[in-house]
């Protein structure tokens, strides 16, 4: 296995699952089960033991391994000088069970569908664009940026709202972007977290092939996992193409009061996307959008920027839903601790976090207090 | 067995009580170097009650039953030496009260140092506890269990010695409150002016009963907090060192290390001690007390204050110590152990001595760490070596050189901290006999079924 030479190095002293001030537990697979075993510590433990042959591949151990939300707390906050690994690691074991065949059966559908559909839903391709029928959005034609979607904001009714908002006020801010339409496909951030690196080095292959095709020199991606994927973990693409999230655009554009806007009076809280926080250290960019609507008063939750709770979604689990269910899953946790803020709104910068958080506000019963809207959304409400 | 797992998941939910392989795996071992045992189950409760519950059930069955922390001490004593149950205690981590001008804190049994810490920084910036340099995982409650010590041990002596109350689950699954709080609502005292109660389980390693519920004393927490080092290569002057500066009264916290690595800190004693205050003068008058306290060994050409360098300081400041996990990677293999006999500080020079000598024996790479306790009434000597957890040969000459240690530590009439339980048996075996038969009277009256934590302090 990839990093084996690492795994033994843990002492699982558990600064990991921690916020940096220790106010509480941050790894949301940990908070959800309590088990040690589910805490990073535990699984660098474990992964040792099953490449030792001491524990046997079992559907209990793929479900701790497939639990971790990929969200790079433990990475933030372990104290050795392997932390940069620790999610590398979770990966590097997922694909050992993808490649012996023995993984959890949503994690087996959703890369199927993948495989089979070029996306997780199994719907058409010419279905991806149909979001943007209506709106001014054009078709990807040499344009200055290409707006890439991704299957969730392309496919997930909620998403797909948030699509339209981000690409409205784009086009608004006199923006050139175009999309892609039938023609994209899966950037395959969580086919990479999910332990398939065949399929995923694929995908990349292949939309790095179209981009380069389509003559594409700037990307806004909707989706900060499209991000991260592209930014890291495409070979060669960030040399060759500006990658940017959505949020990098409209920042200087609001700042620089580009896009006129009326006064909006609401307390907003920001839920940090551990693909665009974390993982890519854009901690800044929503904040100095939702700053700059006349009369939000932005407060923030305890766990925030490096800190922040994960809202559950990642390394696929926003598919395979293994952290979903009961009143510590984590999407609950977190709406929680935004209600404590006192805030009306949580704002978001993912498809993924939105649905994520929409569905855990209704469990929780606080449609009436809390409303889960994307920063462009919010920014369209307060548009003059 | 599956009615076992059915009994205890009627008391804690399905989702919090395990008997499959992996979280037996992992709840089998601490880091350390004693042997695995695994557990039949573990369980994760979130009250009291369920812990009631969960002693009932096991004291029906004679079913051993292991409480559990964050597992950091490293001499195996969460290890379930017979199965049994491991009750896992970190969802109980509630902070239920701040008495800010009683100075004192309610936890439950599950709450860590860190959460501590974090809630006193930002609710109470005038307070703080004694924070050990353990992992902020670390639970309060399993902390005072084995006598740990802290950033004020050297003022207020060991951390189990700043509980103002306990709530006690006995094997019997009664509650048991001690201290004020049995009479009063004030947590305030764990004995006086009544009978002090708190001995039947502090330092019994959960062997009498599970801690639910614990209050520690908080303590002045000042604006501003240095450190400063004095250096000598002379290690039988050390102890006379500890004299002056803990008859100053000025230092927070005092500790010692000697380490071979950076080679400018070899067979160098560095003794760094710690002061706090509230302004810039309280700090000089106090840096100045302790620099006068030392000046003969300057004049003696014995020692001299160490230059920290700035990139040094926030490291030693830092509270939990980071650093202190650090060592583990010393070998690049996630391990180290440390055994920290309580001993007389006029045992440093020897106690330092043999440190080396066992590290040249067994080819370790050691560390020394001193921790002063209550003024100097005694120390903590941790003699302590980084080992490869993937290198089986480093593994045995480590065990070794702490088998020696256990010996050499009676030789010099030192007791054991948190020790193992090869070291209980031989601490047992040399008490006085009468000390014995009323360690057992306790421990049969209070678990008559040999249920909680056995293996440990195994009198009979």
């Amino acid at each position: 296995m990839k990093y084996e030479e690492i795994v033994h190095r843990c002492f699982r002293c558990g600064y990991c699952k921690f916020t940096s001030d220790y106010n509480d537990f941050n790894c949301p697979s940990y908070r959800k089960f309590y088990f040690e075993s589910y805490a990073p510590g535990g699984r660098m433990w474990l992964i040792r033991a099953w490449l030792n042959d001491e524990i046997k591949n079992s559907d209990h151990l793929q479900e701790i391994l497939f639990s971790c939300a990929t969200c790079a707390n433990c990475v933030e906050h372990c104290v050795f000088t392997f932390s940069e690994d620790l999610v590398n690691i979770f990966i590097a074991a997922r694909e050992e069970m993808v490649n012996k065949g023995i993984i959890p059966p949503p994690v087996r559908d959703y890369l199927k569908n993948i495989n089979i559909s070029g996306n997780p839903y199994k719907e058409p391709a010419e279905e991806r664009g149909k979001w943007a029928e209506g709106s001014a959005i054009q078709p990807y034609n040499n344009q200055e940026y290409l707006f890439y979607i991704g299957c969730v904001g392309s496919y997930d009714e909620r998403a797909k709202k948030i699509a339209r908002a981000v690409g409205n006020l784009l086009i608004q801010a006199g923006v050139s972007i175009g999309i892609l339409g039938a023609r994209e496909l899966c950037d395959g951030n969580e086919v990479r977290t999910l332990g398939e690196m065949g399929l995923f080095q694929y995908l990349a292959e292949q939309n790095t092939s179209l981009f380069k095709e389509l003559g594409v020199k700037k990307i806004i991606t909707l989706d900060p996992h499209a991000f991260n994927a592209f930014k890291k973990d495409y070979p060669g693409l960030e040399g060759e193409i500006e990658i940017y999230h959505y949020t990098q655009i409209l920042a200087p554009l609001l700042q620089s009061k580009k896009i006129p806007l009326k006064e909006y009076r609401a307390t907003i809280t920001y839920h940090d996307p551990c693909y665009l926080g974390r993982h890519n250290g854009e901690y800044e960019a929503p904040r100095t959008i939702l700053a700059s609507i006349p009369g939000v008063e932005l407060v923030e939750m305890d766990q925030n920027g490096e800190n922040a709770f994960c809202c559950g979604g990642g390394g696929g689990n926003f598919f395979t839903d293994i952290l979903g269910g009961g009143n510590d899953s984590p999407n609950r946790i977190r709406a929680r601790q935004a209600l404590d803020t006192g805030a009306q709104i949580i704002a978001i910068a993912c498809p993924q976090c939105a649905k994520m958080l929409d569905d855990a506000v209704k469990i929780e019963e606080l449609e009436d207090k809390l409303e889960v809207l994307d920063v462009a959304e919010i920014i369209s409400r307060a548009l003059s | 067995m599956s009615d076992i797992r059915l009994s205890l998941a009627e008391i804690v939910g399905e989702d919090c009580v395990s008997n499959r392989e992996e979280e037996a795996y992992f709840y089998a071992r601490d880091p350390g170097l004693m042997p695995a045992h695994k557990p039949d189950y573990v369980v994760v409760p979130k009250t009291t009650e369920e812990i009631q519950k969960i002693v009932r059930f096991a004291s029906k069955e004679k079913i051993p039953i292991v409480p559990m922390g964050a597992g950091m001490a490293l001499t195996g004593l969460i290890i379930p030496l017979k199965g049994g149950i491991v009750i896992d205690m970190k969802r109980m981590n509630k902070i239920l009260e701040v008495n800010e001008k009683g100075r004192y804190v309610i936890v439950e049994g599950g709450t860590s140092h860190g959460a501590l810490k974090s809630c006193l920084e930002k609710n109470y910036p005038r307070l703080r506890h004694s924070l050990p340099d353990a992992p902020p995982a670390a639970t309060i409650a399993a902390n005072v269990m084995i006598h740990g010590q802290g950033r004020l041990t050297q003022q207020y002596g060991f951390n189990s010695d700043m509980v103002t109350g306990l709530e006690i689950v006995l094997p019997s699954g009664e509650i048991c409150k001690i201290g004020s709080c049995s009479i009063s609502k004030g947590w305030f005292s764990k004995g006086a002016p009544l009978p002090d109660l708190s001995g039947l389980f502090l330092g019994w390693f959960g062997a009498t009963g599970i801690i639910t519920k614990v209050a520690i004393k908080l303590y002045p927490k000042k604006k501003m907090r240095d450190v400063d080092i004095f250096i000598t290569d002379n290690e039988n002057l050390v102890p006379d060192m500890i004299f002056e500066i803990t008859h100053t009264e000025m230092a927070e916290d005092v500790l010692i290390f000697t380490q071979p690595l950076p080679m400018m800190f070899k067979d160098n004693h560095h003794v760094s001690y710690y002061i706090t205050g509230d302004t810039d003068e309280e700090i000089e008058f106090k840096r100045k007390t302790i620099w006068k306290s030392l000046e003969c060994f300057i004049k003696s050409k014995d020692g001299g204050f160490m230059s920290v360098p700035p990139v040094m300081k926030p490291t030693l400041l830092e509270m939990p110590q980071r650093s202190a996990s650090r060592l583990a990677d010393v070998k690049r293999g996630g391990g180290f152990e440390y055994s920290g006999p309580i001993v007389l500080v006029e045992k440093y020079p020897e106690c330092s001595r043999k440190l080396v000598e066992l590290s040249g024996k067994y080819d370790l790479a050691y560390s020394g760490m001193v921790r002063i306790i209550d003024r100097g009434h005694s120390m903590m000597f941790a003699f302590a070596f980084a080992f490869n957890r993937a290198n089986s040969d480093m593994m045995d000459r480590t065990r070794n050189a702490f088998q020696e240690i256990s010996d050499y530590v009676l030789k010099i009439g030192g007791v054991y901290w948190k020790a193992t339980v090869d070291e209980q048996r031989l601490a047992i075996e040399r008490m006085d006999p009468n000390t014995r038969n009323l360690m057992k009277m306790i421990k049969n009256n209070l678990d008559p079924n040999g249920i909680m934590n056995p293996g440990n302090w195994e009198v009979n």
